[in-house]
């Protein structure tokens, strides 16, 4: 009748870090462009893990988690409708472990995201190019996963809808990114009929909380290499932090800082065909798993256009 | 082309940021309780722990032609022209009848303290303790036992308060403000109820005394909660001054009586102290049984282990004893290990809909617990009854002094057996909800739920498969989800029903049917 008290808590990162922490090349957060007709497709992995988390801003471990595991495999394309105008989408297949404890670990397909990518402005600035970026993206569950299991669920469940504004300076071979958001979450319905946050609410309908994001990298940029550093702030707009002891909830005040770094490498012998990998950690939380996270790619480019069909 | 996709990508997201989010109560609107039936006679109907109606001498009210009477008109209307829109709205949460509203506050404030505590540095847990609710850990840690013994006795007091409140306003007969000054405004249903002394103060006066004991730390809280409520049955034209003063040290003073058997039912001793942990294993080890172990990390003291000692309403000690089962599988038979085997294979899997119904019926950590959602249930169909509030405060005090005596029958046989939980048996079985801190054998999720579909399918007949059903799912949904052998919920369907057929036959000889 009581659920393991110490069972089901803190909060997964890799869940909420799906745009963030992964998928770096021509993704929704890098200042770079599919050529027209031109498709981008790939295969990702991403590796997330926790000992601690932050419940409320108190740090603890929990000895019935022990250590806390996402594991995620996407695919992800990006479509060249225009060499301004990209479409982008990403659906991951997600599994989470913990390692001490009772309970039951999960797995399923999670969300579809969709992103709208459009290059709205390029001009020479001193001896560098600024470009300007406006991104609208959105994200459906694509099965009826639990979202109130957390930190075990493989997300929350809810439609989201994203804006997002980027900026970008590139100097000869060095760039600096900045990128901002906002999303905004439904509410979700989840399977209980009363559920405690600040107080009691007795209905199944879950408010949930919208976001921001902040996103900073640079580093060196060219044909063949980016070697970035990447810096990410995560905040959520209202929400409530866990309870002393008590177990997350997915309108919980989830935000997080984390820095890391990225590569992309394309090869020289195989046109198109291009790796991506990179790590990031943590460093300040409220509601989330401290979590050190890490990721690998593959993609290629499929070439639609009427040149390529000359050949 | 882009401007065709972004410009409606962006109105939308728009459109959609600029949406009220808000979620709304299932009861947050509910129109006036217009009770068909004011039940007049109540004040015979047969008490729990009052020897009489008027063991509490209630004074006569003044006339309504007195001068002080015309003072509590005056300052009925005074509020009334000075109604702010927040009064009004409170004038409204509460005309929907203060039963089911106290029922609400104390489900909120069992899911508040039903929280574990969390660790000391040593790796002990510290206890709560009522004289220093403040500090943490809070007092009460308002698990299930507690909570159960807790909605038992709110409930139980709140209907005796309401019966003698009952039997005074039939013996005074004061009509309500509203007939004696026809131009007094109205915003409850106008009926024929007398008024002296006010159940909605009798109610609070009653809630607020039994909150004092078993929420100690909420005592500021509910001391608002009982102001909004008796300036609302003012404000509403339902009541005067004079009637909300008779009623509310009514209420305070049955509410003692109550406090008084709360203090001696033993339910102070259920933590037990560590040589009580010890002898649990120890005796159920030389009854060659494996005892019991907590499954958390660090080792958690067993919830309760002494609850079983809390004295009954519905029976006495001897009856409780009787109600106790034989036992379940001995822990080395192969009957166990094919019970466990069951387990695992049930829950390795486990599908969506199979979740979906762990999560429903779960009522763990931070819930209103399985009594509360039991309560919760009863609430939405009692508000489709418009019965009178003696008869919303009797049938909620036949269900939890139901929901109270199982927990405590339930408490005894789970310590007596002292049996492990599957997860113990078998470290593969991973769980769907987290595994309770207490023995195994039986359910006490089944055990709640039979009780609650027992007496409230007396009470709402036409509803009484339905109920069933319900407790059908919710005591599977222990096996379903990991954490009990189908014979816990089996055997906990069974002692359930018979509890609730204690509450059923008390229904029957009370007076009210």
């Amino acid at each position: 009748m009581q659920r393991k008290y110490f069972a089901r808590l803190a909060v997964l990162m890799g869940v909420l870090l799906l745009h963030t922490s992964i998928l770096r090349a021509q993704t929704d957060e890098d200042a770079i462009m599919m050529t027209k007709n031109n498709f981008c497709i790939g295969g990702t992995y991403m590796h997330s893990s926790w000992d601690h988390y932050w419940e409320g801003t108190f740090k603890r471990d929990n000895r019935n988690i022990g250590t806390m595991s996402t594991q995620m495999i996407g695919l992800m394309g990006t479509y060249g409708v225009s060499k301004k105008f990209n479409v982008i989408f990403n659906v991951p297949y997600v599994s989470t472990h913990v390692t001490r404890g009772t309970l039951h670990d999960q797995h399923g397909i999670q969300d579809l995201t969709v992103w709208l990518k459009w290059l709205a402005l390029e001009k020479n600035v001193g001896d560098g190019v600024l470009s300007l970026y406006a991104l609208g993206g959105g994200s459906v569950p694509l099965t009826n996963y639990i979202a109130d299991y957390l930190p075990l669920a493989i997300g929350l469940h809810s439609k989201t809808l994203s804006g997002r504004l980027m900026v970008d300076y590139q100097l000869s071979k060095f760039f600096a990114t900045l990128s901002g958001s906002y999303t905004w979450r439904d509410n979700i319905r989840i399977d209980r009929d009363s559920y405690y946050t600040t107080e009691l609410h007795n209905t199944n309908e879950v408010k949930m909380p919208d976001m921001t994001l902040f996103n900073f990298r640079t580093g060196y940029r060219s044909e063949r290499w980016i070697l970035e550093a990447v810096g990410t702030i995560m905040t959520t707009i209202g929400g409530f932090d866990i309870r002393k002891n008590d177990m997350p909830f997915p309108s919980n005040k989830m935000n997080a800082t984390t820095v890391g770094g990225h590569f992309k490498y394309n090869f020289k012998k195989v046109d198109g065909l291009s790796l991506t990998g990179g790590g990031s950690y943590t460093v300040a939380g409220r509601n989330v798993g401290q979590s050190t996270n890490f990721d690998a790619g593959v993609f290629y480019i499929l070439d639609f256009s009427s040149k390529k069909k000359k050949k | 082309m882009r401007n065709k996709i972004l410009i409606p990508a962006l109105a939308a997201l728009m459109a959609m940021a600029a949406c009220n989010k808000d979620v709304s109560n299932s009861t947050a609107n509910l129109p006036a309780l217009n009770p068909a039936d004011q039940d007049l006679g109540a004040g015979g109907w047969k008490t729990i722990l009052l020897s009489r109606p008027d063991s509490f001498a209630v004074a006569a009210p003044a006339a309504t032609n007195s001068t002080g009477y015309a003072a509590d008109i005056l300052e009925l209307k005074g509020y009334q022209r000075s109604m702010t829109s927040a009064q009004a709205a409170a004038v409204r949460y509460w005309s929907a009848g203060a039963v089911l509203r106290w029922n609400e506050i104390m489900r909120e404030l069992v899911a508040k303290y039903n929280l574990p505590p969390y660790q000391s540095s040593d790796t002990t847990y510290p206890i709560p303790s009522a004289t220093n609710p403040f500090a943490y850990p809070y007092f009460p840690f308002a698990n299930p036992p507690y909570a159960a013994r807790a909605y038992g006795y709110i409930s139980a007091a709140q209907y005796d308060a309401l019966v003698a409140c009952w039997y005074y306003k039939q013996l005074y007969n004061r009509p309500a403000p509203y007939k004696v000054d026809t131009t007094i405004k109205t915003f409850v249903p106008k009926t024929t109820l007398p008024s002296y002394p006010s159940e909605a103060a009798v109610l609070a006066g009653v809630t607020a005394e039994m909150m004092k004991l078993l929420f100690p730390g909420e005592i500021g809280s509910i001391q608002q909660k009982l102001e909004e409520a008796e300036l609302a049955a003012i404000m509403s034209g339902a009541a005067t001054r004079s009637d909300i003063n008779a009623g509310e040290a009514l209420g305070r003073q049955v509410a003692q009586m109550f406090i008084t058997r709360a203090r001696g039912d033993n339910a102070g001793k259920a933590v037990g102290t560590p040589a009580d942990w010890a002898n649990l294993r120890t005796q159920t080890a030389a009854k060659n049984q494996v005892p019991w172990l907590s499954l958390e990390t660090p080792s958690r003291p067993p919830m309760l282990p002494l609850f079983g000692k809390v004295k009954c309403f519905l029976f006495d000690s001897a009856t409780m004893v009787s109600l106790r089962p034989g036992p379940p599988p001995s822990t080395g038979s192969d009957d166990m290990k094919s019970a466990t085997a069951e387990v695992y294979g049930k829950v390795k899997s486990p599908t969506r809909d199979q979740m979906k119904i762990v999560q429903f019926w779960a009522d763990g950590a931070g819930t209103v617990t399985p009594p509360g959602h039991w309560n919760a249930i009863a609430a939405a169909d009692f508000i489709k009854k418009n019965w009178s509030e003696v008869r919303w405060a009797r049938n909620f005090a036949l269900l939890n002094c139901a929901e109270m005596d199982a927990g405590i029958v339930c408490w005894d046989i789970k310590y007596f057996y002292f049996n492990p939980r599957p997860s113990q048996l078998n470290g593969d079985i991973k769980t769907l909800t987290g595994v309770p801190n207490f023995p195994s054998y039986v359910s006490g999720h089944s055990m709640f739920s039979a009780a609650a579909a027992t007496i409230l399918g007396h009470i709402v007949p036409e509803r009484a498969s339905a109920y069933m059903a319900m407790a059908q799912e919710a005591a599977n949904s222990r096996f379903i989800g990991g954490i009990h052998y189908k014979v816990d919920c089996e055997v906990g369907l069974t002692v359930g029903q018979n509890v609730g057929n204690y509450a059923v036959q008390r229904a029957t000889h009370d007076g009210a049917e």
